[in-house]
């Protein structure tokens, strides 16, 4: 680190050493020819290149202080979050540059930060914006960003007016209008800050989804404030009337709106470009990022809130460009988009610190500065409470007190407050310098103190909340269960009222935006069903490769050394707390790892471990607590949180409901299976055979069985007639050899009464036979037996497993009606 | 049919729509696959199990009037009124919603929740990785902090005991239902 730290200083003495003859010549003028009297070998070259040179420069410094920071941050604790740490290491780089230069040389224009540090962050965070959760909570959002920052910049502005006509603040030469304009300046939460600070601190997906949708739509507001309040100043007091004020409100609307739909414009625009560039797959990344830009730009010329422009363009075309695009060139736009994000947030957040290093721009007055500081605090506390207590009325999940105490102390202000600060006229605002002081201050308050003191302040609310009542198991497994229920009884339900809406919207997406904005390709693999099956074959060819690899080789000394090693990386922090006895013993007594006990490892590994386990079991008392904490399925509604500037994570979601879905099926598979080998005897099906016409049976029959357990009924044909799931299976009594057909049209329909759903036909069966160990049955795809599973999508005489079956390579889903699928 | 116990004209008129949207074959009724329809279930661990709860014991379909029946355990419990002693149990009140929650474990209908169903119920809740082993582990502990009388079953009493700090209301309802 020291190397790095001497590197970093070492460039930015060069830097200095070479501006300054930069200066130097500028001053001097540029016409003077040099008469040449030889051939000159090198020349230098320093004042045609110095620009982009100093800018390629910053970038690089601004970026290796990244990783200075990230140095500090792993040695010490991490208790400032990263953007502070950032600033603190502008200061320090300003305080250089200072100190050589008697005059800070470098700083951040608010033309750079607009035009060239801001769009990409916004891109970002509409592009990786979770949808669902963003329109689902659209209305909240819309109340915090718009009644909110309202609220914010006028009870800012009121007061400040109050205490200055109070003759708090001493001789300052300002008025109303313009203490409101510097309210509503400020009082707009900042997006870059949020993201910066609840990055690190892991909040539920509401409340995140909450405070980051407000921050990225008050922007609406803000433009429009600023610019009303610019203009009325400009005007003078005395030609304010209804007139203008009426403008103003109107104003509103058309920058909000026109903004935002300038940004959807944008999005289709992309979405059709995409379907079109299956040629220009190299190019066709950039693409996103030109037409991002523009859809900013446009807006900004327009004089719509450009932000919001960005934002929706992000947000509408995400999930077009996604299925439109080639995996690699999503995975490309990706990881580009958090690279240009990230990267501009650490320059933006060096130059605040570098900026604040000037003494021009300070001017101190102290009352102001507090005055500021207490009533944004209060403010926006209070504006949440109330605005929570009203929306709580509507909502569903209500917000409780915590989230709304840290929604109130998550109001960051941040680089998007300064860059307005900086645009104000000197002329028409004699305390301009005053108000840039204030801004800086207030900045670096919310983000390294807020940011500082907020996850100490949500761990320790949570703490306290959770000492209290001390959850039973019972409980625990009782609310999931609850959860679970909901979600469930949603979806039978239609979820209508909250989500017809969404339903509407998504039949019409489906009618009208898959044809326009999708590629054909792109529309089938938009099944949920589909894109799972795909997801469950490419993980059953992964395993069994493993599974090959394992047996082949000195597999078996390499898996023992690997578990170890993936274990303690991956538990020995968790169950080094929990079961301390455990990991300090570290060895059983037979010098087996225990990593390879309690991890559910795959059978070739470990024969004593059924030794172990029982020796596991008395000398323990197993905490079931956490074991159901981090076990537990979680129900739809606190999905894990997915947005992330630093990481590209897979979804975890996704393999969790590829684990339901999977066993869903062969609950249900198996079930009606024990069914039809008449298990339960009573249980026949023959009731919907009786509804089915001919025509249908023949078309039915011609699934095959399902052999779970590798019985072989492979006397089935097997041409599957396309379509769906077991679904179709309950309907039809399809799922039978053809020698059994014959039986089943002849049984007489049992009267309605006696027959039980198959439903209940499981879940008997399953109480009377101990429910084979899923451990077992997901073990089975990799017997080479079942290879077939792995087959590529083809018709096959063979019976085969499951779910491959009713994918036939001919598309089923194109050709036929989506019937089943809501 | 007391219509006014279960819920408005308005959410009636819904619920028909949605029913109707479920019932592909136009029958009137709704069957276990009209439910299996619907892909998200697929993917709700005790999803099947809440399809089973729609059908009565014996019963293959579903009649609108169960259908909306059901549904009106989700009510949000009416707390404006006070409970009239002489009427029967309102179906979305604590208790009903208690019971509706009880039958998801208490599958063969003898009141209590076995330690077989127990762990059926959280076999299906909780990740693959858990063995065998651990889940027994902790259905045995919960048997243990909720069982009163020692049977090694959880009756409805006890059930409900163990609950009495949950806000059940809050977590079984549904606002549309409001």
């Amino acid at each position: 680190m020291p190397a790095l730290w001497r590197s970093t200083f070492v460039l930015v003495m060069v830097l200095l050493a070479i501006s300054r003859p930069s200066l130097a010549s500028e001053d001097t003028g540029n016409g003077t020819e040099n008469t040449i009297t030889t051939l000159p070998i090198v020349i230098w070259k320093w004042e045609e290149i110095h620009f982009p040179y100093l800018v390629a420069l910053w970038v690089l410094v601004s970026w290796l202080c990244k990783l200075g920071e990230f140095h500090i941050c792993t040695s010490v604790e991490a208790v400032i979050p990263e953007s502070g740490l950032l600033i603190c290491i502008g200061w320090v780089l300003g305080g250089i540059i200072y100190g050589a230069d008697k005059v800070q040389t470098f700083r951040l224009q608010p033309f750079t930060f607009f035009f060239y540090l801001l769009p990409q962050i916004v891109l970002d965070a509409g592009y990786s914006m979770p949808n669902k959760l963003f329109f689902g909570n659209l209305g909240a959002i819309l109340v915090y960003a718009v009644i909110g920052t309202c609220w914010n910049a006028a009870t800012l502005g009121l007061a400040l007016w109050g205490c200055w006509l109070g003759g708090a603040m001493g001789n300052i030469d300002t008025g109303l209008l313009q203490l409101l304009l510097f309210g509503s300046l400020i009082a707009a939460v900042d997006p870059v800050a949020v993201i910066a600070v609840f990055e690190e601190v892991h909040v539920n997906e509401v409340l995140y989804i909450l405070v980051f949708g407000e921050s990225l739509l008050n922007d609406g507001v803000t433009v429009v404030l600023f610019n009303v309040f610019d203009a009325f100043v400009s005007l003078g007091g005395a030609q304010i009337d209804a007139v203008e004020i009426i403008k103003g409100i109107i104003s509103f609307f058309v920058v909000a709106v026109g903004g935002s739909l300038v940004g959807v414009v944008f999005a289709l625009l992309i979405s059709l470009l995409t379907r079109c560039t299956k040629n220009i797959q190299i190019i066709e990344p950039g693409f996103i990022f030109v037409l991002g830009y523009l859809s900013y730009l446009t807006a900004e010329m327009l004089s719509l809130s450009a932000i919001l422009s960005c934002t929706f363009c992000g947000v509408c075309c995400q999930k077009y460009i996604n299925a439109n695009m080639d995996e690699r060139s999503v995975s490309t736009v990706r990881s580009t988009m958090k690279v240009f994000a990230n990267g501009s947030e650490t320059i933006i957040f060096v130059f605040l610190g570098i900026s604040a290093i000037d003494p021009s721009i300070w001017v101190w007055n102290t009352a102001f500065i507090l005055l500021t500081l207490l009533f944004i605090f209060v403010f926006r506390f209070i504006g949440v409470f109330l605005l929570t207590w009203i929306l709580n009325q509507y909502r569903l999940v209500p917000l409780d007190f915590i989230d709304q105490l840290v929604m109130g102390y998550g109001g960051l202000r941040g680089a998007v407050a300064y860059g307005l600060v900086l645009l104000l006229d000197e002329n028409k605002y004699k305390e301009k310098k005053l108000m840039i002081s204030t801004t800086l201050i207030v900045v670096y308050f919310t983000v390294m103190l807020q940011g500082i003191t907020m996850k100490p302040l949500v761990t320790w609310l949570k703490v306290k909340r959770a000492a209290v009542s001390e959850r039973t198991l019972a409980e625990k497994i009782q609310n999931r269960t609850f959860d679970h229920m909901l979600v469930a009884i949603e979806d039978i339900s239609g979820q209508i009222g909250d989500n017809y809406m969404r339903d509407k919207w998504n039949n019409f997406e489906e009618k009208w935006l898959y044809w326009l904005l999708m590629t054909p390709i792109a529309r089938k693999s938009c099944d949920p069903i589909f894109n799972i099956f795909h997801k469950l074959n490419i993980k059953d060819a992964t395993s069994y490769v493993k599974e090959g690899e394992r047996r082949g080789s000195l597999a078996f000394v390499r898996n023992e050394s690997k578990a170890d090693v993936d274990f303690n990386k991956k538990f020995g922090a968790d169950f080094s707390e929990m079961m301390p006895y455990i990991m300090t013993e570290n060895m059983g007594p037979d010098h087996v790892p225990v990593s390879s006990i309690l991890r559910d490892s795959v059978p070739s590994v470990c024969l004593d471990m059924h030794e172990q386990d029982l020796k596991m079991r008395e000398s323990e008392d197993f905490d079931a607590h956490h074991l159901l904490q981090q076990h537990l399925y979680k129900g739809r509604k606190q999905h894990r949180h997915r947005y992330s500037r630093k990481h590209l994570e897979v979804n975890k979601d996704e393999h969790e409901v590829q684990e339901i879905f999977q066993r869903t099926m062969r609950s249900r598979l198996e079930s009606f299976k024990s069914a039809k080998m008449g298990v339960a005897p009573p249980k026949k099906i023959s009731k919907h055979l009786k509804k089915d016409q001919p025509q249908k049976v023949r078309e039915a029959y011609t699934f095959s069985s399902f052999p779970l357990f590798s019985e072989g009924d492979s006397a089935s044909g097997c041409e599957a007639a396309g379509g769906s799931f077991p679904m179709r299976a309950y309907r039809g009594a399809g799922i039978v050899n053809p020698a059994f057909m014959a039986e089943m049209d002849t049984m007489d329909p049992m009267p309605p009464m006696q027959q039980i759903p198959s439903w209940l036909a499981e879940a008997e069966v399953d109480s009377s036979n101990m429910v084979p160990s899923q451990r077992a049955q997901l073990t089975l795809p990799w017997t080479p037996s079942n290879l077939r599973r792995l087959a590529p999508l083809c018709l096959s005489t063979h019976s085969n497993d499951s779910f491959l079956l009713y994918m036939v390579s001919d598309c089923p889903f194109v050709t036929t009606p989506p019937q089943p699928f809501m | 049919m007391n219509w006014p116990l279960y819920v408005t004209p308005a959410h009636i008129v819904r619920l028909y729509d949605r029913f109707e949207a479920l019932d592909k074959e136009k029958t009137g009724h709704l069957r276990p696959q009209d439910f299996g329809a619907i892909n998200r279930l697929a993917m709700n661990p005790i999803g099947d199990r809440i399809i089973g709860a729609f059908f009565s014991p014996g019963q293959e379909t579903v009649d609108f009037h169960s259908f909306v029946r059901i549904l009106a355990h989700f009510r949000p419990a009416d707390k404006k009124h006070p409970k009239d002693p002489s009427m029967p149990e309102p179906v979305n009140s604590r208790t009903s919603k208690l019971k509706f929650a009880f039958q998801l474990y208490d599958q063969d209908k003898d009141g209590k929740i076995s330690r077989a169903e127990l762990l059926q119920v959280l076999r299906s809740m909780l990740e693959m990785q858990v063995t065998e082993e651990q889940l027994e582990s902790i259905a045995d502990r919960t048997i243990q902090e909720a069982d009163l009388d020692k049977d090694d079953a959880i009756s409805f009493e006890e059930f409900r005991k163990s609950l009495e700090k949950v806000n059940i209301d809050h977590k079984m309802s549904i606002r549309f239902l409001r």
